[in-house]
C-alpha cells in the first residue's frame, strides 16, 4: 500500500519507532560478538512494522505480552531502552535485575507485562490478563504477540476458545514469518490452509494482512482494538512478514540452506522501514534532513543505553536466593 | 521443645468433615476478599467436587464460581494472567492426574515469574488437586506426584491431613502471594474433626507433632498420617513409643521440627503416599542423613508405594497400598523385634479399597 492514509504525525511517530527498533537490534548484532551479552537473542529485524503499527494504537494503560522475539514489542510499547540493554548485559539495573535476559523482558510502567520464550505459553496468560481486567472492571485492551508456530500448540486453541467464550478484550497478533527456527511452514502445517482460517474456526473475528506494510497493520489493529474497547470481544490478526537474521543470534544464516538467498532478497526489497521512508519523502512528510536528525538522535540514545548497560554493576551473590517467593 | 498445637487444647465443640472444612475456607475467603474466585471442571455442578464447592455459586454467582472449558493448561495461564491483573484465583482439579495437562504453565510460568522478573510480579494462585485411591481408580486417577511439585523452586506444596488443617492451610494458601499446590486426599474427605467457625490460619511451612513419642519418629504425609497414628497405637501395645509428625507443607519444609524429633528418638520412618524412587520420602531421609547423622541409632526407613503403576483390581491394589501394619513391621525391625506375627496379620478379610464402609464408589 503506497498511499499514506494516516495522519502525518502518526507516520512520523511510527517511522521513528520502527527505526529505533531496527537501530537497537543492529547495535545488538554489532556488539554481540564481544560476548558481553551472555544470553540468547532473537532479533526481529525485518518484522518491525507489526510491533510499531499495532502498538501505535495502544495507550500506556493497555497491556502487551510477547514471546521469545520480543525486543520490538517491548520498545514499541514504550519499554525503557536502558533497562532492556542492561538486562541483556545481565546487570542489576536491568528490567529483571539480570534474572531474565533478552527472553524475559518486562516494563510494568509501560504496560509491557512480560515476555517468555516457551512457544504459545504467554497466550493464555495474556487472555487471563484480559479476563482479570474485565473482572476488575478496567477498560484495558491486551495484545498478545506470537509467531506462526504458536498456532500449532494446543494451548493457543484452548486460549482463543476461552477468549471467544468470554468476549475478552484481547487481540491475538500472529507474526507469520514462515519459519520456526529452521523448519518451514510446509513441514508443520497443511499446505493451502491459511493460519487465519484456523482462527476463524474458533468463531473469532480474523483477518490477514501484509506485515511489512505498516499502514495496513495500523488500520487492522485500530479496528480490532476499537472493537475490543467497545466490548466486541477478541480479534485475531495474522501478519505475514520475514525475519532477516538467524532464529537466535546476531548473524545472517542464508548459507545454511534451509531457506534461499533469493527468498531473503525478495523480502528485503519489502523492507518495512525503507518502503515507508520512500513514501514519507515522496509525500514531503519528512525530508532527508529530518531522517538524518532522527537517526542521529536515536544513535545517541542507543549509545547512552549501551554505556549505561556496560557500566552498570552486576547483581551481587546475595541476590541469588532473593525473590524465590513473593512476600 | 515440641510444639503443643493450640487447636488440641480448644474445646472440640464444632465438628466438620474434611470437604466441609475446605468449602468453608473458600467461602470465608470469598466473603472477605472480592478478588478471590474459583474455577475448575465441575466446580458448580450438582456434586460440587465431592461437596467441597457445593453452594458457592449460589452464594457468589457464576462470575466468581465458574465451570471452565476442558483446557487445563490454558486455564492455568488464564488464572496466572488474572492474578497479574489483581485477582486471587483458585483452580480445582478432581484428580492430581488431570492437573498434569497444566504442568507447563505451573512449572515454566507460575513458579518462575516472581524470580525471573526480578521480584516485580507475583502470582497468588491456589491449585487444588485431589489424590484418588482405591475403588479401582487405577493408574490415571490416583497418582501421588507431590515430589514433582515440591522439586520446583517458587512453588509451595501443601498436603493437609485433618479438617482443621484443611481449612487453616487453605486460608493461608489463598492469602499467600505465591502459587500453592494444595493436594487433598480423597480418602480424607469424610474424616471428621474439630473446625472452628471463624477465619483462622495454619501457617505454611510448619509441620506438626500429632503424637508424642520417644523411640521412633514417623514422619508422614497426608493420608499416611492416619496410618502412622494407627501404627503408633499398635506399637504402643508392644511398648514402643512412636512420635508421629504430620509434614503438612512439603515445600517449604519444616526441617527443624523433623530434626528436633529425630534428635530425641534417634530413629526415622518416613511414610509417604507416593512412590519410593525419587519420592518425597527420600528428601526427608536425606535431610536427616545430612543434618543429623550422628543422632541416628538405625538406618532411616521408608514406607511408600512400590515402584509400579497403580493396579485397578482390588486383588492387586491390596498388595499395592502400604498400611499401618507395614509401618509397624518397619518399626519393629528397627527396634530389633520379630516381625513374623505382623506379617501374618497383613492378610485380612476387611476390604482395603475403601477408606471406610460408608464409601461405595464410584469416584
Amino acid at each position: 500500500m503506497d498511499n499514506l492514509e494516516l495522519p502525518k504525525e502518526t507516520y512520523k511517530s511510527i517511522y521513528k519507532t520502527m527505526l529505533r527498533i531496527r537501530m537497537v537490534e543492529e547495535k545488538i548484532a554489532e556488539l554481540y560478538p564481544e560476548q558481553e551479552m551472555r544470553c540468547p537473542v532473537h532479533l526481529c529485524i525485518g518484522q518491525e512494522a507489526v510491533a510499531a503499527g499495532v502498538c501505535a494504537n495502544l495507550s500506556r494503560n493497555d497491556y502487551v505480552m510477547s514471546g521469545h522475539r520480543s525486543h520490538g514489542h517491548y520498545l514499541a510499547k514504550g519499554g525503557d531502552l536502558k533497562a532492556m540493554m542492561a538486562e541483556l548485559y545481565g546487570k542489576a539495573t536491568g528490567c529483571c535485575q539480570g534474572k531474565g535476559g533478552s527472553m524475559h523482558l518486562v516494563d510494568l510502567s509501560a504496560g509491557f507485562l512480560g515476555a517468555t520464550p516457551i512457544v504459545a505459553s504467554t497466550i493464555p496468560i495474556a487472555v487471563g490478563v484480559a479476563f482479570g481486567s474485565m473482572m476488575r472492571g478496567q477498560q484495558r485492551v491486551t495484545v498478545i504477540f506470537f509467531g506462526d508456530a504458536a498456532v500449532e500448540e494446543g494451548v493457543f486453541h484452548e486460549s482463543i476458545n476461552f477468549a471467544v467464550l468470554k468476549r475478552l478484550p484481547v487481540i491475538f497478533v500472529c507474526e507469520n514469518n514462515l519459519y520456526s527456527v529452521y523448519s518451514p511452514l510446509s513441514v508443520r502445517q497443511p499446505e493451502g490452509r491459511e493460519i487465519v482460517e484456523l482462527a476463524k474456526g474458533h468463531g473469532v473475528e480474523s483477518y490477514q494482512g501484509d506485515g511489512n506494510d505498516v499502514t495496513q497493520v495500523y488500520k487492522m489493529a485500530e479496528k480490532a482494538i476499537r472493537r475490543a474497547r467497545q466490548g466486541g470481544g477478541p480479534t485475531f490478526l495474522e501478519f505475514k512478514t520475514y525475519r532477516w537474521r538467524e532464529h537466535c543470534g546476531p548473524y545472517y544464516d542464508n548459507d545454511l540452506g534451509y531457506r534461499t538467498e533469493s527468498e531473503f532478497q525478495e523480502w528485503k526489497q519489502r523492507c518495512p522501514i525503507e518502503n515507508l521512508k520512500k513514501n514519507l519523502l515522496r509525500d514531503d512528510i519528512l525530508c532527508n534532513q529530518d531522517i538524518e536528525d532522527m537517526a542521529s538522535e536515536l544513535e545517541a540514545e542507543i549509545e547512552d543505553a549501551i554505556i549505561f548497560a556496560k557500566e552498570s554493576p552486576f547483581p551481587e551473590e546475595q541476590h541469588l536466593l532473593e525473590h524465590i517467593y513473593a512476600p | 521443645m515440641l510444639r503443643k498445637p493450640q487447636e488440641e487444647s480448644q474445646i472440640m465443640s464444632r465438628e466438620l468433615k474434611y470437604f466441609q472444612a475446605i468449602n468453608e475456607a473458600i467461602d470465608l475467603c470469598m466473603t472477605k476478599d472480592a478478588t478471590v474466585y474459583i474455577m475448575g471442571l465441575g466446580v458448580p455442578d450438582p456434586k460440587g467436587i465431592f461437596g467441597s464447592t457445593l453452594g458457592l455459586q449460589q452464594k457468589y454467582g457464576s462470575a466468581r464460581v465458574m465451570d471452565m472449558p476442558a483446557s487445563e493448561n490454558a486455564m492455568t495461564g488464564v488464572a496466572i494472567g488474572s492474578a497479574l491483573a489483581g485477582m486471587r484465583p483458585i483452580i480445582t482439579h478432581q484428580r492430581v492426574d488431570f492437573a498434569l495437562l497444566a504442568v507447563e504453565q505451573i512449572v515454566n510460568q507460575a513458579a518462575n515469574w516472581h524470580y525471573m522478573f526480578g521480584g516485580q510480579m507475583r502470582i497468588p494462585l491456589v491449585l487444588r488437586m485431589i489424590i484418588g485411591r482405591g475403588w479401582g481408580q487405577g493408574p490415571q486417577h490416583s497418582q501421588n506426584l507431590q515430589a514433582w511439585f515440591a522439586h520446583v523452586p517458587g512453588l509451595k506444596v501443601v498436603m493437609p491431613t485433618t479438617p482443621y488443617d484443611a481449612k487453616g492451610l487453605l486460608v493461608s494458601s489463598i492469602e499467600d502471594n505465591n502459587p500453592v499446590i494444595f493436594i487433598e486426599h480423597r480418602w480424607l474427605y469424610n474424616t471428621i474433626g474439630h473446625v472452628p467457625e471463624e477465619v483462622y490460619r495454619v501457617p505454611l511451612g510448619k509441620a506438626r507433632v500429632t503424637r508424642d513419642g520417644n523411640d521412633v519418629t514417623i514422619a508422614a504425609t497426608s493420608y499416611m498420617v492416619l496410618e502412622a497414628l494407627r501404627a503408633a497405637e499398635m506399637l504402643a501395645t508392644d511398648g514402643i513409643s512412636a512420635e508421629v509428625i504430620d509434614i503438612r507443607t512439603l515445600r517449604p519444609l519444616d526441617e527443624s521440627l523433623i530434626l528436633e524429633s529425630v534428635g530425641k528418638t534417634g530413629r526415622l520412618i518416613v511414610a509417604d503416599t507416593g512412590w519410593k524412587t525419587g519420592g518425597f520420602s527420600a528428601e526427608i531421609v536425606t535431610l536427616v542423613a545430612e543434618e543429623a547423622f550422628s543422632d541416628l541409632k538405625n538406618c532411616p526407613m521408608r514406607v511408600t508405594l512400590p515402584d509400579c503403576p497403580t493396579p485397578t483390581t482390588p486383588a492387586l491394589a491390596n498388595h499395592y497400598y502400604p498400611r499401618a501394619v507395614h509401618i509397624v513391621a518397619t518399626a519393629r525391625k528397627m527396634m530389633g523385634l520379630s516381625v513374623d506375627k505382623i506379617v501374618s496379620d497383613m492378610a485380612t478379610s476387611v476390604p482395603l479399597d475403601v477408606p471406610d464402609l460408608s464409601f461405595t464408589g464410584p469416584f
